[in-house]
């Protein structure tokens, strides 16, 4: 039992990563299956202590990166380093540092969740402190219920408790917040900032993009095997947007009263809404005296200014050419 | 190889297993169930007493005293016929070709002297009637000899192989363990280990420091302890309803212990080398079926066609049969160590392939 880690639950008292401030490192990774490039080149870094995410479509290849990284699946080519190790064939000495939340997770049917905690206490051979992590998932009130009898994101909820039990230095969050319910959602979210202020690493994947905006320190978006864009958060709006627009509700009359009257940028999308591009801040009083003077009918006026999600939706909706080939 | 990660696996595992209702009704409930089934169709040897319907037409004291001797052997049960019953219809209305006739004037041609036929009906293509024939026959014989003043001299004693002899329940207690030996891991296996894969619990636990071999031992260990359990219940079911004659002896120990950990490694084997929970379980059928019908299960494996018998030699499943009967029935133990022997050299082929093609994680 002596590869049990004490459960300590304050940052500093992890064992530093040999490979200097690196947890993750990624270079030019490929896995095919068959003819279907899922993982197509890419490299990324994530560094001790941060929280990054992977974002990106349906089969984009998060859960493949992932479980590679896992040392699950085996790569076809690249560099691949956990923990200063490499995960395919040192898994077994790995997996003691590293939590791991599958997309899907799914366990035996007759275990509660209590039982689970302490079969993998056991697996460890750590000491954990099962009622502590039982509140810290919020499932105090159905510890005791067997598996099977679970709700959906009661089951989820069971996959963060088992990735917390041997007081991992690295995280791998596949989906974790998929079918939770906006409070659980909430409490994974407060999970994961614990983590982060204990000083470990997380990897998290996501489709709710309020969420990676939220949480993560660096984000990726993956589009078809590829990193097609990664940086903070803040980083990839400024790069991507489309900086802040006004957006009206009128008639093709007054966009073109607009452009023929002001110097901006106006657009209209053929039905009833008239978009302005902003670049000064001046830029929208001018819009607005030249409305009031059109004297045409318009409502609804608001500014707008792109969220992640509204960068994501336009980087995955364009060809792949168009992007000048993973960022 | 850790024993306490081995115990928390079956710890939780036979938790599991007691909590799902029909993994206990498999395990527990259902061989006694059969052993009840097969013992009381085939227990008693033969299906009991034939009716033998009688139409005594004498009358007499001699008639009479003709009637009894013919009851007092437990293979017939008499029902007596009115006189004035047309025997043949009355036959034929309840469905029996089995009757005597004693004719009217019997006792008066016994005394007398004068030949008199008795008439047996029956059907020449049911076993029932011969056995009817042949005892009326030997009844006639002793009256025949005892009115003219001799005495029997020669006789027939009836023995058997064995001091006492072997009765149907004998074989079957062993042929239903061995049943149980192999369906409750090998089913259970296929569908776990097909689930676990699909739903990637395997991977999961993969990134624990439970080991493939861990969890292997911890399942052939919970179905060791299952089949033992079976054993004494289906044993006790044996000898007290259908009084089975079965020798407890240290020499069962080792079939019980290799059979569990030959089916579940080839149940694992069978689950893990298929890519789908439903061709998982179409592979396990084809596997099991076989196995459970020709080795001996049911019926001795003696009594089917020659082709069958050197197929049922293939079957691991026939070894562990042979050897239960070899030690709990026939005593026979230099045969049951060759039983041993062939099922060791299984086992190891088997829990061999089953380590090496059993993955926690793909390629
Ligand atoms: N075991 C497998 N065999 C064959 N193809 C696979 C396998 N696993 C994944 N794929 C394919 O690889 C691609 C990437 O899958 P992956 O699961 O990595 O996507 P993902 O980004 O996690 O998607 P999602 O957001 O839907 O979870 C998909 O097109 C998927 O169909
Ligand atoms: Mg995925």
């Amino acid at each position: 039992m002596s590869e049990g880690r004490k459960p300590t639950r304050s940052g500093n008292e992890l064992n530093p990563t040999p490979n200097s401030g690196v947890a993750i490192g990624v270079t030019s990774l490929h896995k095919a299956y068959g003819d279907l490039k899922a993982v197509d080149g890419i490299s990324f870094t994530v560094k001790v202590g941060e929280v990054f995410s992977l974002l990106g479509p349906n089969g984009a290849g998060k859960t493949t990166t992932i479980e590679i990284l896992e040392g699950l699946r085996q790569k076809d080519q690249g560099g691949v380093e956990v923990l200063g190790v490499d995960p395919w064939t040192k898994g077994y000495e790995l997996h003691k540092k590293i939590g791991v939340i599958p997309q899907g997770f799914k366990f035996f049917e007759y275990p509660t969740p209590r039982e689970a905690i302490k079969y993998y206490a056991v697996l460890f051979g750590v000491k954990a402190d099962v009622e502590d992590i039982l509140r810290k998932v919020l499932l105090e009130d159905s510890a005791d219920v067997y598996f099977t009898r679970l709700s959906g994101g009661q089951k989820q909820k069971v996959g963060l408790a088992l990735s917390l039990v041997n007081d991992p230095e690295l995280l791998f969050l596949d989906e974790p917040t998929t079918g939770l319910d906006p409070q659980a959602r909430r409490a994974v979210w407060d999970v994961i900032r614990e983590l982060k202020k204990e000083g470990r690493t997380v990897l998290l994947t996501t489709h709710y993009l309020e969420e990676a905006e939220e949480l993560a320190d660096r984000v990726a978006i993956m589009h078809k095997g590829k990193i097609i864009t990664s940086g903070t958060p803040q980083e990839i709006i400024e790069a991507h947007s489309s900086g802040e627009r006004l957006q009206i509700h009128g008639t093709e009359r007054l966009a073109n009263y607009l452009k023929e009257h002001t110097k901006l940028r106006v657009e209209f999308d053929g039905e009833n809404l008239v978009t302005v591009y902003l670049q000064r801040k001046e830029d929208v009083l001018t819009a607005i005296r030249a409305i009031e003077e059109s004297g045409l009918e318009w409502s609804d006026l608001r500014t707008k200014r792109d969220s992640l999600e509204d960068i994501f939706v336009k980087l995955v909706g364009e060809p792949l050419e168009a992007l000048g080939q993973g960022a | 190889m850790n024993l306490k990660r081995v115990l928390a696996d079956f710890d939780v595992f036979s938790r599991g297993y007691m909590r799902s209702r029909i993994g206990v009704f498999f395990a527990l409930v259902f061989p006694i169930i059969l052993i009840l089934i097969f013992g009381a169709i085939f227990s008693g040897g033969s299906s009991g007493p034939i009716n033998v319907y009688v139409q005594n037409q004498d009358g007499s004291q001699i008639s009479s005293s003709f009637v009894n001797a013919l009851n007092s052997t437990s293979t017939m049960r008499l029902v007596p016929v009115d006189n004035t019953q047309n025997f043949t219809k009355y036959l034929l209305s309840h469905s029996s070709s089995d009757g005597i006739v004693i004719p009217a004037g019997f006792g008066t041609a016994f005394a007398s002297g004068k030949p008199i036929n008795v008439s047996a009906y029956g059907n020449p293509s049911s076993t029932t009637s011969a056995i009817v024939s042949g005892i009326t026959h030997g009844v006639i014989n002793e009256f025949n000899l005892r009115r003219a003043g001799g005495s029997s001299v020669l006789g027939v004693q009836e023995l058997n192989v064995k001091s006492q002899s072997f009765k149907y329940i004998d074989f079957l207690v062993p042929g239903l363990v061995g049943f149980t030996v192999l369906t409750s891991p090998m089913f259970a296996l296929v569908n776990i280990s097909s689930q676990y894969k699909r739903d990637k619990i395997f991977k999961q636990l993969s990134l624990t420091p439970l080991t493939k071999s861990e969890w292997l031992l911890s399942k052939i260990m919970f179905y060791i302890v299952l089949t033992i359990i079976s054993f004494f219940l289906m044993t006790a079911v044996g000898v007290f309803a259908f009084g089975a004659h079965i020798t407890l002896t240290l020499w069962i120990i080792p079939f019980l212990v290799i059979g569990p950990l030959l089916f579940v490694s080839l149940g694992m084997l069978v689950g893990t080398g298929s890519k789908t929970v439903e061709s998982a379980a179409v592979v396990g059928n084809l596997v099991t079926f076989p196995m459970m019908f020709l080795s001996g299960t049911f019926f001795p494996v003696s009594t089917m066609p020659a082709y069958l018998q050197s197929l049922a030699h293939v079957l691991p499943l026939f070894y562990v049969i042979d050897g239960l009967n070899n030690v709990m029935t026939y005593g026979n133990y230099s045969a049951a160590l060759i039983d041993l022997g062939v099922l060791v050299v299984l086992s190891a082929i088997i829990f061999g392939l089953a380590v090496r093609f059993f993955k926690w994680r793909e390629d």
